[in-house]
């Protein structure tokens, strides 16, 4: 079966600094893969070039089969109508109150009125564990678990086919990020989506991960079962998971 | 050489920020005439530029046409041409004084919360959430701003006018003791529609102009709570630099032989 996402040979540098040397991977429809690697290690910059936010300088990313690098604007978003994101720190439109922010994506590709999408709004807080009269809150009132819970809520609301998760659970207290945790779970086989996370919590990609991917010096180095990463023979994971100083990965510490 | 290689590179530092603004300013234009609009985000601006910089504008339009009257008198006082106070008052007021120094006002206060308030979207990646959620971020943020702010000003500018006129009259007439209707006639008799007209297409440039800045360096702002600033900062002085320089550059189109 073609896969939802196929990323091939992608590659992105910043000036001299390559941070994407060749990046494969298949995603399949309905799958939920995460993509571990240590902070700076370019998982932002894959998620980003795969949204369209950046264009990387070379290789293939199809969605459904259809290439989307160099697409126009318009036809970018076309294809971001069955994509849903969270981002890292929430990005809620803090000019609009929190079901605005909802029903945000409904409302800009007006599939319907504005009762309407808040209702669908409403709907979808109550998804994801949030009380109808946060409705009419601001964002900047919400505590950052609420906001997440928003961002999530906003990511979902189109019902889209896949959901990109950036770094979900940093920032949360153990027990806050369980919870998203199995609410991105919950959503997932609610919504039935793919999904596509980037993480550096192992605790977080063994619960939300069919598949974990490992990203270390702009390549996948090794892709499989989250449960099976204990038992990887590749050393880079292996020191990863485990959280361990000595091994390949060198923290580059700037003088 | 070291010298030369300093100057080759902020000379071609300030070609790519020139040639990054003029990209930026002509797809904000393009997009001012293509649809979607968004008319609840541009009514929003409208009264954030036209409403709420009345105060600011009005006192600085009253000050500053007051001490016209004053210093025109003490220097025309001298050889008795008192009656041209009227004249100087109306005329520097409508085509000079209230768009620019109007202009200069709305620069600190309208463009720097537009930097402000987007290069925030930017670096809290709410600009990049607007893109995954199929919205022009150009289309929502920028375009009701530029079109805000060249329908606004001139608006403004209006009131300024006849704001900054009275400022004259009050000290004219109270301070100077100059007759009330003798003064008003005077003003309007000198008065021709192209002083108020030339001002007002004035203050829609400066409009467009500051708008344009605030959002293009909000826009390309980066780095955190310092990008900001300092985009709020660059935003301010630029678009106080492109008034003045426009404002010539606009009178002499106007007035010029």
């Amino acid at each position: 079966m073609e896969p939802k996402i196929q990323l091939r040979g992608v590659t992105k540098g910043f000036g001299p600094k390559k941070v994407l040397t060749g990046v494969d991977l298949d995603i399949a429809r309905g799958e939920s893969v995460v993509i571990i690697g240590g902070s700076g290690t370019g998982k932002s910059v894959l998620l980003k070039c795969i949204l369209g936010l950046l264009r990387p300088d070379a290789g293939s990313i199809k969605i459904d089969g259809q290439e989307v690098t160099g697409l126009s604007t318009s036809e970018r978003d076309q294809v971001n109508r069955q994509v849903g994101m969270l981002f890292q720190g929430g990005a809620l439109f803090d000019s609009l109150p929190v079901w605005e922010n909802v029903a945000f994506g409904l409302l800009s590709r007006k599939q319907c009125g504005r009762d309407e999408a808040r209702e669908i709004a409403v709907k979808k807080m109550a998804l994801v564990g949030l009380k109808p009269h946060l409705a009419d809150a601001w964002p900047a009132d919400l505590s950052i678990g609420m906001q997440k819970r928003v961002g999530l809520a906003r990511a979902i609301a189109t019902n889209p086919e896949i959901i990109f998760f950036d770094e979900p659970t940093t920032g949360l207290d153990p027990i806050m990020a369980d919870m998203i945790n199995e609410l991105i779970v919950h959503v997932n086989q609610e919504v039935g989506a793919t999904a596509l996370s980037i993480s550096h919590d192992m605790e977080s990609a063994r619960k939300i991960g069919d598949r974990v991917a490992m990203l270390y010096q702009g390549k996948i180095v090794w892709a499989g079962d989250p449960d099976s990463a204990e038992a990887a023979a590749n050393p880079v994971v292996d020191q990863f998971i485990h959280g361990r100083v000595d091994g390949p990965i060198k923290m580059q510490v700037r003088a | 050489m070291n010298l030369l290689q300093a100057i080759g590179r902020v000379f071609l530092a300030f070609l790519g920020a020139a040639g990054r603004l003029i990209m930026f300013a002509m797809t904000a234009v393009t997009h001012c005439f293509l649809p979607p609009y968004y008319p609840r985000i541009m009514i929003r601006q409208m009264i954030e530029i036209g409403y709420f910089s009345l105060p600011v504008v009005g006192l600085t339009a009253i000050f500053a046409g007051m001490v016209l009257a004053l210093q025109s008198y003490t220097g025309f006082a001298r050889f008795s041409a008192e009656g041209a106070i009227a004249n100087v008052v109306v005329l520097s007021v409508t085509r000079e004084l209230a768009p620019v120094l109007g202009g200069l006002m709305i620069a600190g206060r309208v463009g720097a919360s537009m930097a402000a308030e987007i290069g925030t979207m930017r670096v809290t990646e709410q600009i990049d959430a607007l893109t995954t959620l199929s919205t022009n971020a150009i289309k929502y943020l920028v375009v009701p701003r530029i079109i805000a702010g060249v329908i606004m000003l001139p608006i403004l500018i209006f009131v300024a006018d006849i704001i900054g006129v009275f400022g004259g009259f009050l000290v004219a007439v109270y301070k100077l003791g100059f007759n009330p209707s003798i003064y008003l006639q005077n003003t309007w008799d000198f008065l021709e529609p192209l002083d108020i007209i030339s001002g007002l297409v004035k203050a829609s440039v400066f409009g467009f102009l500051v708008a344009l800045m605030g959002c293009y360096h909000g826009y390309y702002s980066k780095g955190g709570a310092q990008g900001v600033g300092a985009a709020t900062t660059n935003s301010v002085v630029s678009a106080s630099i492109l008034i003045l320089c426009f404002n010539y550059i606009l009178t002499e189109a106007f007035f010029g032989l």
